[in-house]
Parts: structure tokens; sequence; C-alpha cells
């Protein structure tokens, strides 16, 4: 690291990027960037990359970003083999480039897993995540004015719980993190917001069904259990959000079955 | 927009085979084709950056008649500069962020000169936005005989300023009045 007289310190660094075009197989592209500033995020270090590239007449690497402030949960570069990159609890935007040395060689991915197909180069497709929300990830009321606030009570013990679940951004950093590319982490943190609260019970059972089903539809693979989702989510979302979509899941598919052989189901839908 | 889209029936949007479509479609495709051409020396974030910097610091929270001013001159000959010097690298083809940030740079290089030209109509200062010649003792001087209006601009084509349409605030019951920070 070079500092000199209150000058902010820069850094070299090498850099290995994937450069991949759509339905071709793809390889990692190796550049230098002779002085990235330490307050640079990781997407500001990678648009530094790209101004560079362009001088070179050369075409720039794609990665997806949108707010650069942790919220949207767009930007997705495996770092060094960590999706996110090494820092616990921050997306790839969030994360700074004081955490790396000076001299180091950098190695960026995409997100890798089936059900996420690569775009181009950084970017892949997550619509996959879309097809889930839209198929439960939601309730029903009616649009136009905004419904009273305070017309449904929400203890606050299931308020927190279901802000904490809420806190899911959709980056599906868990699928990259997961040897299986299981979506589990995604979906239990969906499940957990809307069914804990009251206003998701009336289409509970049939949203935890549907979720997992389109789930299961678009590729995701199953979960084992690796725990390795919880380690790399940006918004530190826990397993036992899985333990409750099983058992949401479970419940679902109890009262199916009953509502299926004739007998009638006690309340719910 | 509350539910306007909510009651919309799926099927009664207009076929993609419609005029107004294809016009846009051929337009659409004549400005990528065109963007791509140009094959300058300086990137779409040059031009972003540049833009940036005039709108902050002439047409930021204080701004005067002057400033606005030259502010219009150097975004028309910024915008000019952009359509004669960007290099934009991808393709038409595939994925192409920095096609889609030279587009965007392109509209904001429109909507700049607007804005300052807004900004330069409205000879007031209203809310945050400080016209510094309007001031009655460091407060912000409206002048709602000549402003208590909406104002839209309207697109004129490329390369022309836009036109300013009104629409008079009339209230029926309520007086205008002017808040004090004192
Ligand atoms: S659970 Fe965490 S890692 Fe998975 S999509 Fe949500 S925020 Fe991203
Ligand atoms: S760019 Fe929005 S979360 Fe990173």
């Amino acid at each position: 690291m070079v500092q000199d007289n209150g000058k902010e310190p820069t850094l070299a660094l090498k850099l290995r990027v994937w450069r991949q075009r759509r339905g071709q197989p793809g390889a990692f592209e190796e550049h230098a960037l002779p002085a990235v500033p330490t307050s640079a995020s990781f997407l500001e270090m990678m648009d530094m990359l790209n101004e560079q590239l362009i001088a070179q007449g050369k075409d720039t690497f794609a990665f997806d970003h949108d707010c650069r402030e942790g919220i949207c949960g767009m930007c997705s570069m495996t770092i060094n083999g960590m999706p996110h990159g090494p820092i616990p609890g921050v997306t790839t935007c969030q994360l700074h480039m004081r955490n790396f040395r000076d001299g180091e060689t950098i190695t960026v991915e995409p997100w890798r897993a089936r059900a996420f197909p690569v775009l181009k180069d950084l970017a892949v497709d997550r619509s996959a995540f879309d097809k889930v929300i839209q198929s439960g990830g939601f309730i029903t009321v009616r649009t136009g004015s905004a419904p009273e606030a305070n017309n449904i009570p929400v203890p606050k013990p299931i308020a927190d719980e279901a802000m904490d679940a809420a806190e899911c951004i959709g980056c599906g950093a868990c699928v990259a993190s997961c040897k299986n590319g299981s979506a589990m982490l995604f979906v239990g943190a969906k499940i957990n917001h809307l069914n804990i609260l009251p206003q998701g019970q009336a289409e509970r059972d049939r949203r935890t069904l549907a979720m997992v089903k389109t789930m299961d539809d678009a590729g995701f693979g199953n979960c084992t259990n690796y725990g390795e989702c919880q380690a790399h989510c940006p918004k530190s979302i826990t397993l036992d959000v899985i333990a409750k979509l099983n058992r949401d899941y479970l419940r679902a598919r109890v009262k199916e079955f009953f509502s299926s052989t004739g007998k009638p189901s006690k309340g719910g839908d | 927009m509350t539910d306007y889209l909510a009651g919309e029936k799926s099927g009664s949007r207009p076929a993609q085979d419609a005029p107004e479509f294809q016009a846009v479609v051929k337009d659409v495709n004549a400005r990528v084709a065109k963007l791509l051409s140009i094959n300058g020396t300086k990137s779409p974030r040059y031009y972003h950056k540049a833009l940036g910097k005039i709108t902050w610091g002439q047409c930021g929270m204080a701004r005067d008649k002057a400033g606005l001013e030259q502010a219009i001159r150097d975004l028309q000959a910024l915008r000019d500069d952009f359509w004669k010097n960007v290099k934009v690298v991808g393709s038409g083809e595939a994925l192409a962020p920095e096609l889609e940030r030279a587009g965007r740079v392109a509209d904001f290089l429109d909507f700049g000169i607007m804005m300052c030209l807004d900004a330069l109509t409205r000879e007031e200062s209203c809310g945050g936005h400080f016209r510094t010649e309007y001031q009655d003792a460091g407060e912000a001087q409206r002048d709602d005989a000549a402003f208590a209006h909406a104002a839209v601009w309207e697109w004129q084509g490329d390369g022309q300023l836009p036109a300013r349409h009104i629409e008079p605030l009339v209230y029926e019951e309520t007086q205008l009045s002017t808040r004090s920070y004192k």
C-alpha cells in the first residue's frame, strides 16, 4: 500500500475476470489496475477497469448493479470464490477496496448456478427468482387508495420476525454459494415474511405450495444443510427460515391431502 | 397512478404491428446504430460526469440567471461534442451496458438543458429552489402573480429547445400564504 503525505492510499491490483458470451463457453481474462483508491467500492473498481478497457478500444465487462447502497439485490459477483466477497453481511456494492492488499490478485466470477444462466460476463439471468415471487410472494388486496395502516394490529414480536425475513433482497448469493444450487434460504425468507403476518394468512397454504413448486420447476437443487447460504447472505438471513419453510410446507401438504379426499379442511384455505 | 394499471384488461394493449410501435422501433434502431457508429474518443461516463459537474454547479440549490444561461450554453456544447466524439463499445445484438449508458446519458443531456431552462424561466425563489436574485433578507421570495401554475415542457425534436405549457393553480377556498422560517 502506497501512502504519501495525506494522500489517499492506492492499491496495484491484478484481476482475473470472467469473460463469457451467452450460450458460449467462457474463460478468465487478466488485467492490471495500477492505482485503485482504497475508498473505492468493488463496483467502482470495476468501473475503473471498464474505463481502462474503453480507452484501449476493448469491450467492457458486463455486470449487474443498481442502487449501489446494499438494498436492491442487483450486484452479484463471486469474489475470490465467495459470493459478495470476503466480508460477512455486505453486498458487492458495499464492499470496499480497503479490504484487499496491495499487489493482490483478485478473481471475479459470475454467480454459478444451473438456474442462473450467464447473460454476459458477470451478469446472470435471475428471472427464476421472479417466477418464484410471481407464484406466491404477495398478498391480495384491492389496489387504489392505501389502506389504513393500523386496521390490522400486528404483535411486535411477529412484526420483528417478519421484518427480519423481509430483509432478503433477492440477490441469489444463497444459490450461488450452495453446492446444490438450492434456493431454500431465499424462498424460506419470502415465505416467512408473509406467512407469519395476519395479512398473509388468507393465502398461506396456497402460497407455500405454489412457491415451492415453482422453485423446484426452475431447476434449483435441494437443501442438504451445508449452511453455505447463511454464511454468504449479505442480509444475514439465518437457516431457521428453512426449518420454518419445511414446517409450513408440511402443514399445507397435509391440509391439501385431507381436502382432496373430500374431508373439509378446518379454516385457512 | 394508484389503480390505473389494475383496471387494464389483458389483451387491450395495441399490437406490435401498430404503426406507432413500428415507428418507435425504427427510431430506436437508428439511434442505436448512430451511437455505435460514432466511434470517437470519450466514454459515455466521461460525458455523464461532465454533465453532472455543470448541473450541480449552476443548477443546484442556489442558482442565478447568468449561471443558468452559461449552463445551457455549456450543455449544448457538451451535447454536440457527445454526438461527435462518444465512444461506445459492444454491439446492438448482445447485452451492452455501455450502449445502455450512452442512451441514458444522451437523454440526460437533453433533460439537463430542459432543467436549466425551467430554472431560468422561473423568476422567483420557491421552496428549496433558490434563485439568488429573488430573496427578501435571505428568505426565498415567491412571485405568485407570475408563477402560480404547474408547468410541463414538451419535446420539440432533436436539437430543438422544448416548449413550455402551463396549467394555472386555482384556489377557491384557501388563500396562498408564505411560510416564514424565521
Ligand atoms: S436469502 Fe440472502 S443471499 Fe439469498 S437472496 Fe435473500 S438476501 Fe440474497
Ligand atoms: S447494487 Fe443494489 S444491492 Fe448492490
